[in-house]
């Protein structure tokens, strides 16, 4: 079993109407999966779900073996409990959410310079580090190379005011990354760009599938779900309606709904 | 007296005067910009009972004049109760005008938080919490100062518009800078018939509101470097 994300019937509902009925998939380590269905049939609710942004009514996720969210016994994870086990997801926004009274650098340090401190302070070292000077140290490095990794370590001393939309996205994934997240989510990672810079982001995330990142993507891009994905998921209506590799799913798609849907999205 | 035989003492009396206003302004800052982040909380509260009484006091306080609840609050109690628990004199006085004025001010100071707290995007907080911060981590750290930024353009409005209205504790005779100025109308320190130096308040008024207009300027550039 090396599935590193295990994820069995969720449901999720918005008063009297269920918009996740009953979603199952697992996703190997190192393999990036694409999420691609029409607009409103759930695939934010279900990565929001992950990231414990919404909590899901029926079902477990877990992560490496470990249940990590069960929503018909632990209802009532304590608030650390949930910290730590969204920790084991990142996500990247549709529409960036960079803090825009912080420099990019400072974006993606903020919030493990706070858990740096907190560890410190509770268990006396946080990464083999006694003091926080040092463990700031070497979070500033750190976030040096996340930067330098998405391009844009020559802007660290920008806020995101200065920065283009993709240059904010670039910096929101080494900020989503600074955490060492098992499983990385992107949430239509370009939607909100124009057309012609759509590249630099999507080449950021393909670089990160080369290096066997762990990814989850929603995305309308089928070129790039075609070209990165190691699995695509066709979401309807709340359901998975289709899953396997990209081959079985652009080239020979079993259901209705797929092939309309491709239909659709391929003419435009 | 000659013209500049009366000016040290008008001067003098005007000084004692503002020292009044300044105070009451001051206290009114202390008290009232707290006071409003807690009925800010408070009107947001899902605990419906709450948040509704909470708005209802504040759509009464804002919506009737500042003048009538000085004098309610001031002669109220001693009328109705016979008893008038401000105490005498002058400290009295400044006490119910300073309680009105925190109430006054702390209502309307309470809808600018609740509009700079429900300004900062809901997008911040979940960037936030999926960073795996706590909820106090994520006021102080991501939403205060976005909040503060948006809220410093109407405080500031609403702060120099306390400035001026101090004047109104003139209603129940508080002694601030225009009572003194009126004083050399009806005679005072052996000027009387005078009437510039009431007109000559206003001249302290622009003073200080310049001194704040320009403070506030210069916080609002230090927070434009971001959007
Ligand atoms: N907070 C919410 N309250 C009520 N309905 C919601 C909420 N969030 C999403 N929905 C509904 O759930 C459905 C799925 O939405 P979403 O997950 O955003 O779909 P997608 O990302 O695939 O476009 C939509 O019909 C949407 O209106
Ligand atoms: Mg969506």
């Amino acid at each position: 079993m090396d599935n590193i994300l295990e994820v069995k019937n969720i449901k999720k509902s918005f008063g009297k109407t269920q918009v996740l009925k009953d979603i199952s998939f697992s996703l190997k380590k190192g393999k990036a999966l694409a999420i691609i269905g029409s607009s409103g049939s759930g695939k934010t609710t279900l990565l929001r779900c992950l990231n414990f942004l919404e909590k899901a009514n029926e079902g477990t996720i877990s992560v490496n073996g470990e249940v990590i969210f069960s929503g018909s016994e632990n209802q009532k994870l304590s608030d650390s409990e949930i910290r730590k086990n969204r920790l084991h997801f990142g996500l990247v926004f549709q529409s960036f959410n960079l803090f825009p009274q912080y420099t990019a650098k400072e974006n993606v340090m903020l919030a493990e310079q706070i858990l740096a401190k907190e560890q410190i302070k509770k268990n006396g070292e946080y990464n083999g580090y006694k003091t926080i000077k040092e463990a700031y140290e070497f979070i500033d490095n750190k976030a040096e190379d996340l930067l330098e990794s998405v391009g844009m370590k020559h802007k660290k001393d920008f806020v995101p005011c200065e920065l283009s939309g993709g240059q904010q996205q670039r910096v929101a994934i080494a900020r989503a990354l600074a955490l060492n997240p098992d499983i990385l989510c992107f949430d239509e990672p370009t939607s909100a760009l124009d057309p012609e810079i759509t590249g630099e982001v999507l080449n950021v995330i393909k670089k990160l599938a080369e290096k066997n990142t762990t990814m989850i993507i929603v995305t309308h891009e089928m070129g790039f779900a075609k070209e990165v994905a190691d699995e695509v998921m066709f979401m309807d209506n709340g359901k998975v309606e289709e899953m396997g590799t990209p081959e079985e799913i652009f080239s020979n798609p079993k259901s209705e709904r797929l092939r309309e849907f491709l239909k659709t999205v391929l003419r435009i | 007296m000659s013209f500049s035989q009366q000016l040290p003492i008008v001067f003098e009396a005007l000084n004692v005067g503002f020292l009044q206003t300044l105070k009451l302004f001051f206290v009114t800052l202390l008290g009232a910009l707290p006071l409003g982040l807690l009925i800010s909380f408070g009107s947001m509260s899902k605990f419906k009972p709450l948040s509704g009484l909470i708005k209802t006091v504040v759509w009464i306080v804002r919506g009737s004049p500042l003048m009538i609840q000085l004098l309610i609050i001031y002669y109220f109690p001693g009328l109705v109760f016979q008893n008038n628990i401000w105490g005498s004199g002058e400290n009295g006085r400044f006490l119910a005008a300073a309680v009105s004025f925190i109430i006054n001010y702390a209502c309307y100071f309470s809808e600018i938080y609740r509009g700079g707290i429900q300004g900062v995007p809901k997008g911040q907080q979940e960037a936030g919490q999926v960073l795996g911060l706590k909820k106090n981590q994520i006021f102080f750290k991501i939403t205060l100062l976005q909040m503060i930024k948006q809220i410093v353009p109407p405080m500031s409005n609403e702060i120099i518009t306390l400035v001026k209205d101090t004047s109104l504790a003139r209603i129940i005779a508080l002694q601030e800078v225009i009572w003194a100025g009126e004083a050399f109308m009806k005679g005072s320190n052996g000027i009387s018939g005078q009437i510039w130096p009431l007109f000559f308040t206003a001249v302290y008024y622009l003073a200080f509101n310049g001194i704040l207009t320009l403070l506030f300027g210069k916080l609002e550039k230090k927070l434009s470097y971001f959007k």
